[in-house]
């Protein structure tokens, strides 16, 4: 009999297609499993409304809850509540700053027009000395930052509240 | 319902074609980080394209999926505004676009998150989160451009004076978008005029550039009557559907 911690725990295996050093247990798209008799449900949400990943972590779901077992599984996608980055758990952001990759500050998002670019720190030398070089980076959900210090540049994963 | 099934339509519309557009730039931009963010923010459009067509079928319930949509109907059914079929031109007519824009859809996603329809709030609840940065991207170009060099302040001033008459067709509320008003589905489109009128006076004058004095203005698109621009966009957006029905990948 397959409990509701199991796959919760097996779902921890599965990583985020674009950024694989993070779980989606870690990214915290998985919002709700749900199991009736054989059957499972799990809800996931988007992190942005185009992202080509959720399309793969959907067949990623499937797999990994085939190869245990769970024969039945429905993944749908849910859009309310909106995913924000206070979802990333605390381990996920650990994971990330390793990674290279800056996790999202807390600023909370004051205005848009006029607004100044956060204060990231560099996840190489840890000097808040850094720029932002471009708000749009290599995924939808990253900008691009450099380092005056030690000159990396580096991912900084956006704040999105 | 008829209304909101129009209505949705409008904005999934609207969506798709913008980021039709600007997805044209892919391996054009003028530098690598801009060329990056156009598609970024195309893929965001793209997405809310799916996600607003998507509902749009549902609502209609006649079978026809986001694909179908897109693919499938003619000009003359397309419901989006005109401002955002316009040519890409150069990078200041592109932004300039893009900003009339971004400044409209925060202000009408911040208030449709209260809407009565819980999807239409989910949807503009999640795309606002992504309007705001694009409306940063954008507002922050105008202003760079604007208060820039000769040249560029000259670019992007008669980028303004070529797209001013598209944008009071973003403020015309027909018919059946006054009974979503009624029902609290919709937010009056008044509001979102005064949002977006403050924020533009706010970042032209940052910008030094003058809206023109010409007051003639276009509009046909919520209607279906476009610009000859449209007519390009869908042959090549529908080409593979048109030539090869009902065909997957």
């Amino acid at each position: 009999m397959v409990t509701k911690d199991q796959v919760w725990q097996w779902l921890e295996e599965v990583s985020d297609p674009e950024i694989p050093v993070l779980t989606i247990i870690d990214l915290g798209v998985v919002r709700e499993v749900a199991l009736h008799g054989q059957d499972c449900e799990i809800k996931i949400t988007p992190t942005y409304s185009g992202c080509p990943a959720m399309k793969t972590i959907e067949d990623d779901i499937v797999s990994k809850l085939s190869e245990k077992g769970v024969k039945q599984v429905k993944v749908d996608l849910v859009l309310s509540p909106a995913w924000t980055t206070d979802w990333i758990s605390e381990n996920g952001r650990n994971k990330l700053l390793e990674y290279g990759i800056a996790p999202p500050t807390d600023e909370v998002d004051k205005s848009v027009l006029f607004a100044e670019p956060p204060k990231v720190g560099c996840p190489k030398c840890a000097s808040h000395n850094t720029r932002m070089i471009s708000l749009f980076g290599s995924t939808a959900c990253k900008a691009q930052f450099q380092c005056n210090e030690c000159l990396e540049p580096f991912d900084y994963f956006k704040c999105l509240k | 319902m008829r209304a909101l099934f129009d209505y949705v339509l409008k904005l999934g519309d609207d969506s798709l074609i913008l980021g039709h557009r600007l997805s044209e730039w892919c391996g054009h931009g003028p530098i690598l980080e801009e060329d990056i963010a156009m598609t970024n923010i195309a893929l965001d459009l793209v997405g809310q394209a799916t996600t607003l067509l998507t509902y749009a079928g549902e609502l209609e319930a006649k079978g026809r999926d986001a694909d179908a949509l897109a693919f499938l109907r003619f000009d003359r059914e397309y419901r989006n505004l005109l401002l955002v079929e316009q040519p890409n031109g150069d990078f200041g007519v592109t932004m300039m676009r893009q900003f009339l824009f971004d400044a409209y859809r925060l202000p009408l996603f911040e208030r449709l998150q209260n809407s009565k329809d819980a999807t239409l709030a989910a949807i503009a609840e999640k795309s606002l989160k992504e309007t705001k940065y694009h409306l940063k991207h954008s507002s922050e170009w105008v202003i760079r451009l604007g208060d820039g060099t000769e040249e560029s302040h000259q670019r992007i001033q008669e980028a303004l004076n070529t797209l001013w008459r598209y944008t009071d067709e973003l403020f015309q509320e027909d018919d059946s978008e006054k009974e979503l008003v009624a029902l609290g589905i919709v937010p009056a489109i008044s509001e979102i005029r005064d949002a977006w009128k403050s924020n533009v006076d706010r970042v032209f004058a940052e910008a030094t550039v003058t809206i023109p004095s010409n007051n003639w203005k276009h509009s046909g698109g919520r209607k279906g009557m476009h610009s000859e621009h449209l007519g390009y966009i869908l042959a090549e957006l529908q080409y593979m559907q048109r030539a090869y029905p009902n065909m997957q990948w």
